[in-house]
């Protein structure tokens, strides 16, 4: 289930290579950017890049309005949800899930930049990340990223699904632009990440150069 | 319990090894204002003329052999609180009820015992054994029952209204003074069935002036349930506690607490058990008591653990003028082997999420932390329950067709373009147009007739995707002329990966 980077060969001529894709369940504190309501992006790339086990999922108050609460039947993961108001509690609720070995990874959603989510809050998220062992997600909806101590920053945007293999019509398995905006030990660079939901396995393979050209063959298959 | 203070004295007498005879007159003293008085006498005592609340020398002059000792009320009544602990056997509250009586709420209890009378039958059974007369009754409310206790027929019972089986008992089974029985006495007013017949608004303005436990109109009330008269049952005395008694009063308890936890743990350690629950409460000098409640998923006794619990919750006590006692007691207790680490030093995986459970639902209460189940249901939103934290039943593997976020409640969107029997081409949801590329569906949701009320909608929902990719759930209530309300209405449910 964890995600298993795959490298698409050659850089097309002229471009710098594209660098090899992280290790998603790495022991750190990851950032997901939302770029805009609506978009399931972020949460489901956060979901498939989790390994696999019982999960702590918070969120507050205005993201559960906003974007929903997780669906069990959807996620198809061991989860404890937290149902909390204040991204202060969100923090601390992540701190704790982080002290317990009982749990494969943690997961907080975050709606707007508040001010209890400032450097020195993320720098604690991730030194604990770092200690115990376990990922720590943070899901940000409708935020700026500001400065954090996240070791991985990703901004995720829904793409148009791969074509559904017995329905033409259909929406099929979900794909998404995952561009990494700043990490510590790997280059920036942007991918696109399909998911295959059958085997649950995540790949993340070089974004085609030019979105004109690439949308046609899209369309096509 | 009539005689109970007598026989705790021949109990006592007993054990130390000098029974009294139960022919020889005995009587219990206590200090009056003019002397000793009777307090409580034996069979043979009230036989030869002793009577309660009459003056020992008169008394003496009467029965000269008359043996005076004296009573000891503290004693008989950590006798009765014991008792009224014990008789929790036959109902979940239960308190002593003066110097000499229990009250037991036994509501939906009896047909454990074989009904009413066997109930009562065995409870007289077990406190003759235990070597204690009792008169017993049992009414709809606890002024009635008193009062048929005391002065009605043995063993009564009264399942219906208490009026009639009140009204040829004298006015003292009201619970009143002695000046108050005076009082009725001297205006003819001798059963309760007498009081009963005067026009409510006479007896109101001719007691106005007394004190509610001794107003007749009142104790009338609660004997025939017109005034509510709750059990105030007392909890036991915890099993285990620690206290700390402070020279000076203090406003902070933070610096005893890991003192208190420890010394608490080492005695349920001790003794093998854990607790699931604790209490702090911190005795204020201006004569009030504050608690502060821990709960633990699992029972525990671990120091660290136990302490962590209560992290940010002591700045929500309100210490008043300070406090010089502060106690901490194990509530719900367990018993708990000790654990032994695996050879690698790592511990149970079950214990840790325990612990993380108590930790989350001490700081953000127990309404905030659920752990989803699936539920037998095509629904969405009952097609899952939260569940205890702690229970083990593996998630369902992911439904492709759901989607990974559900709103609640659905919002509602206006669609631009519709066409029958298919996904709208063009909705708008918050003032934002989108156009449906591609879409999947219907999957019709017919409402479960069992749970649902009548009229109720059924759905047909479908995942459509827009041309930028953001994938969705949406539904139609109900068809055109299904002749449950108007034109169907459309929701936006679920937001897919």
């Amino acid at each position: 289930m964890s995600a298993r980077p795959f490298l698409s060969g050659v850089a097309p001529f002229g471009r710098a290579p594209v660098p090899a894709a992280p290790q998603l369940a790495a022991p750190i504190l990851s950032e997901a950017f939302g770029t805009r309501p609506l978009d399931g992006a972020a949460p489901g790339f956060v979901r498939a890049a989790l390994p696999p086990g019982r999960i702590l999922w918070a969120q507050d108050r205005l993201s559960r309005i906003e974007t929903g609460a997780p669906f069990l039947p959807g996620m198809g993961r061991e989860m404890l949800r937290l149902d909390l108001v204040r991204a202060a509690d969100v923090l601390s609720a992540l701190e704790d899930g982080l002290a317990s070995p009982a749990l494969a990874a943690v997961v907080g959603e975050i709606h707007g930049s508040p001010r209890a989510l400032d450097f020195t809050a993320s720098r604690r998220l991730a030194l604990r990340a770092e200690t115990a062992g376990i990922p720590c997600w943070l899901i940000r909806h409708a935020a700026r990223p500001d400065a954090s101590a996240a070791r991985m920053r990703w901004r995720l945007t829904a793409l148009s699904s791969a074509p559904d293999p017995d329905d033409p019509q259909a929406p099929g398995d979900p794909r998404w632009r995952a561009e990494l905006f700043r990490a510590r030990d790997v280059r920036p660079a942007i991918w696109e990440a399909r998911h295959d939901r059958a085997a649950d396995r995540l790949d993340l393979v070089a974004a085609s150069g030019d979105r004109e050209l690439a949308a046609p063959r899209r369309r096509a298959g | 319990m009539p005689h109970l203070a007598i026989e705790s004295w021949q109990r006592r007498a007993a054990a130390r090894g000098d029974p009294w005879p139960e022919e020889a007159p005995l009587a219990l003293a206590t200090p009056g204002p003019h002397g000793p008085v009777i307090h409580a006498a034996n069979r043979a005592a009230l036989a030869a003329g002793a009577r309660l609340r009459a003056r020992v020398t008169d008394i003496r002059a009467i029965c000269p052999d008359l043996r005076v000792t004296d009573a000891e009320p503290a004693g008989d009544a950590a006798l009765l609180s014991r008792l009224a602990f014990w008789a929790r056997r036959w109902g979940p509250y239960s308190a002593p009820d003066g110097d000499d009586g229990i009250v037991l709420d036994t509501t939906g209890a009896a047909h454990l015992f074989g009904g009413e009378a066997g109930m009562l039958a065995d409870i007289q059974t077990r406190l003759a054994l235990a070597g204690h007369a009792a008169r017993l009754a049992l009414a709809p409310t606890r002024g009635a029952a008193w009062a048929m206790a005391r002065l009605g027929p043995e063993r009564a019972i009264c399942s219906g209204a208490p009026l009639p089986a009140l009204a040829p008992l004298p006015v003292a089974g009201l619970r009143l003074s002695d000046e108050t029985l005076l009082l009725l006495r001297r205006l003819g007013l001798k059963t309760i069935g007498d009081l009963a017949a005067i026009p409510r608004l006479s007896l109101m303005r001719r007691f106005a002036r007394m004190i509610p436990a001794d107003n007749p109109l009142l104790r009338l009330d609660q004997a025939l349930g017109h005034l509510a008269e709750p059990l105030d049952a007392p909890e036991p005395e915890p099993e285990f506690l620690a206290e700390a008694r402070l020279a000076e009063p203090v406003m902070d308890p933070t610096d005893w607490l890991p003192g208190l936890i420890g010394d608490l743990c080492a005695r349920m350690a001790a003794a093998d058990r854990g607790c699931r629950r604790l209490c702090l409460s911190v005795f204020r000098v201006d004569g009030e008591r504050r608690d502060i409640r821990a709960a633990m998923a699992a029972p525990s006794r671990e120091a660290g653990h136990l302490l962590r619990l209560f992290d940010g919750k002591l700045e929500r006590l309100d210490p008043g003028y300070g406090f010089d006692l502060i106690r901490l007691s194990a509530e719900a207790v367990e018993p708990l082997a000790q654990a032994q680490p695996g050879l690698d030093g790592s511990r149970a995986e079950a214990l840790e999420l325990a612990r993380l459970v108590d930790r989350l639902t001490a700081r953000f209460g127990a309404h905030a932390l659920s752990r989803p189940e699936p539920q037998e249901s095509h629904v969405p939103e009952r097609a899952e329950t939260p569940a205890p934290p702690l229970a083990t039943r593996p998630a369902p593997p992911p439904r492709p067709d759901r989607p990974l976020r559900l709103l609640t409640p659905p919002e509602e969107i206006r669609v631009l373009y519709a066409i029958p029997e298919g996904p709208p081409a063009q909705f708008i949801w918050r003032r934002q147009t989108l156009r449906v590329a591609r879409h999947a569906g219907p999957e019709r949701i017919a409402p479960e007739w069992w749970r649902d009320r009548p009229g109720t909608r059924l759905r047909d929902y479908f995942r459509v995707e827009d041309p930028s990719g953001l994938r969705l759930w949406i539904y139609r209530e109900g068809l055109v002329h299904d002749g449950r309300g108007g034109a169907p209405r459309w929701f936006l449910h679920g937001i897919f990966a």
